[in-house]
């Protein structure tokens, strides 16, 4: 098995979760109460990576982060080197691509706090990281759970966007799946289907850590 | 007590448009109206909870909301205490903690003495380590209670909080109630559907209907010239208990 893409992959898929639960919760928290009369182009927005082809979002990601660009100009500056290509690249574009999978369950979550809950702790403290550390948060716990492990998985089992951005370059950005196309292409069936059981039997037991722990908690 | 809380406002929600130009300065005033009158939603706009189209909220002299000014002050920065028909406590702390979170610029000794003086004001030190889903109603309602007056409100908002609670059990609570706030000199806006207990209690009473206030006074003067409306209610109504040690 190729060990640099498992590495690579879950290291992507560890930065990849933790940024999108800092996103999330905020981000859930403000479309599930937030009034805003814009809010549904948001919503839209952050859905649209469910329904867009990954090789579309790869290639406009491909494209911003590109030299002709200024955002790609500006990212080259920051980082140093261009993003196009490299693991930062695919973090970004693994962070875009996997955003639904983490703040629908959040916004479902918020959503189903009780509103008198949450008058009654507007009612006592002005603090909104307070009220949100102390009651919303361990309300929503099972859905952050379910945020952290879909956005954990999917980004695992990424393709499109992972082969656009990145190329699949060894050690750098070849992550398990293009490891398995690899493979497929070279005729190595055998380690095309290790590698593919180490990827279900990873998002299985994600899985069933979700609902073993949905169900006791009776959500 | 002179006047405390001045409010003219107007909201509209739904069909019911709320329309509401009065003072109070007695220490228990209780607004009574019928079903769907605009109780609950005057009560949310003075704490904070609604934000009026149109209007001017003024408690103890400090502007709460001034639509022509856009001023507003949250919910929590008001200092008003506010208990609603159904507790909700928070289902994740237990009894303590609840009470203890609205409680800001106290020591930790402090707080913890505060939490069980609310706490035992309303017989219910014995719950102080339960969580809020072993409680009964009564519980909850007093722990409630203790965790709105907490904080030492300004003035304290009741929207029925007491329609679950054996009688009994309502004039044992309402008692201590009054004796915290008369103690403390905090008046109280407490709304009732119920004929006989709004006038049996209130030093005041205030009738809304259909969003707009009716009559607004004494409770004799109340009932003179609303008799005919009130006397239809009366039926439906049940007395609770004496009005004469809740008045003193």
């Amino acid at each position: 098995m190729d060990q640099q893409a498992i590495f690579l992959t879950f290291r992507l898929a560890a930065f990849t979760t933790l940024i999108l639960l800092a996103v999330s919760i905020p981000l859930g928290y403000w479309l599930a109460f937030g009034q805003a009369r814009w809010k549904p182009l948001v919503e839209a927005a952050v859905a649209l990576p469910l329904v867009l082809p990954p090789t579309v979002l790869g290639f406009y990601l491909l494209v911003l982060m590109g030299p002709q660009t200024a955002v790609g100009r500006a990212l080259s500056t920051i980082f140093g080197h261009p993003l196009a290509f490299s693991f930062a690249g695919l973090l970004v574009g693994s962070v875009i691509f996997s955003l639904p999978f983490a703040v629908q369950p959040m916004t479902s979550g918020f959503r189903s706090v009780d509103r008198e809950i949450l008058e009654a702790a507007q009612l006592l403290s002005a603090d909104r990281t307070r009220i949100l550390r102390k009651v919303l948060l361990p309300l929503v716990r099972p859905f952050l759970l379910t945020a952290a492990v879909l956005a954990f998985t999917h980004t695992v089992g990424e393709f499109g966007v992972v082969l656009m951005i990145g190329g699949g370059i060894p050690g750098v950005t070849k992550t398990l799946s293009i490891s398995i196309y690899d493979q497929v292409q070279d005729f190595a069936y055998r380690q095309a289907n290790d590698t593919a059981l180490l990827l279900l039997g990873v998002s299985f037991l994600a899985l069933l850590i979700v609902y073993g722990r949905r169900g006791r908690a009776g959500v | 007590m002179s006047e405390y809380l001045r409010i003219d406002v107007e909201h509209t929600l739904g069909e019911l448009t709320l329309r509401v130009d009065c003072a109070l300065s007695a220490a228990w005033t209780v607004l009574f109206g019928p079903s769907g009158a605009g109780k609950t939603s005057l009560l949310r706009v003075l704490g904070g909870l609604t934000r009026p189209r149109r209007g001017r909220v003024v408690l103890h002299g400090r502007t709460l909301a001034d639509s022509s000014s856009a001023t507003w002050v949250g919910p929590a920065q008001r200092e008003i205490g506010f208990v609603t028909q159904r507790p909700t406590l928070f289902p994740n702390l237990n009894v303590s903690a609840n009470v203890a979170f609205g409680l800001r610029g106290l020591s930790r000794r402090s707080s913890e003495e505060r939490v069980v003086q609310m706490l035992e004001l309303f017989q219910a030190g014995e719950l102080a380590r339960r969580m809020p889903a072993d409680l009964s109603g009564g519980e909850r309602q007093r722990v409630a209670l203790a965790r709105a007056l907490a904080p030492q409100p300004r003035l304290l908002l009741l929207d029925e909080p007491f329609t679950a609670l054996d009688a009994d059990l309502k004039v044992l609570i309402l008692e201590q109630l009054n004796r915290w706030l008369v103690e403390h000199k905090v008046p109280a806006l407490y709304v009732s559907h119920d004929v006989a207990e709004a006038f049996q209690t209130a030093a005041d009473v205030m009738v809304i209907e259909r969003g707009q206030i009716q009559a607004q006074g004494p409770p004799e003067t109340v009932l003179a010239s609303q008799r005919e409306q009130l006397l239809g209610q009366l039926g439906s109504s049940r007395t609770v208990f004496n009005p004469a040690r809740l008045k003193s």
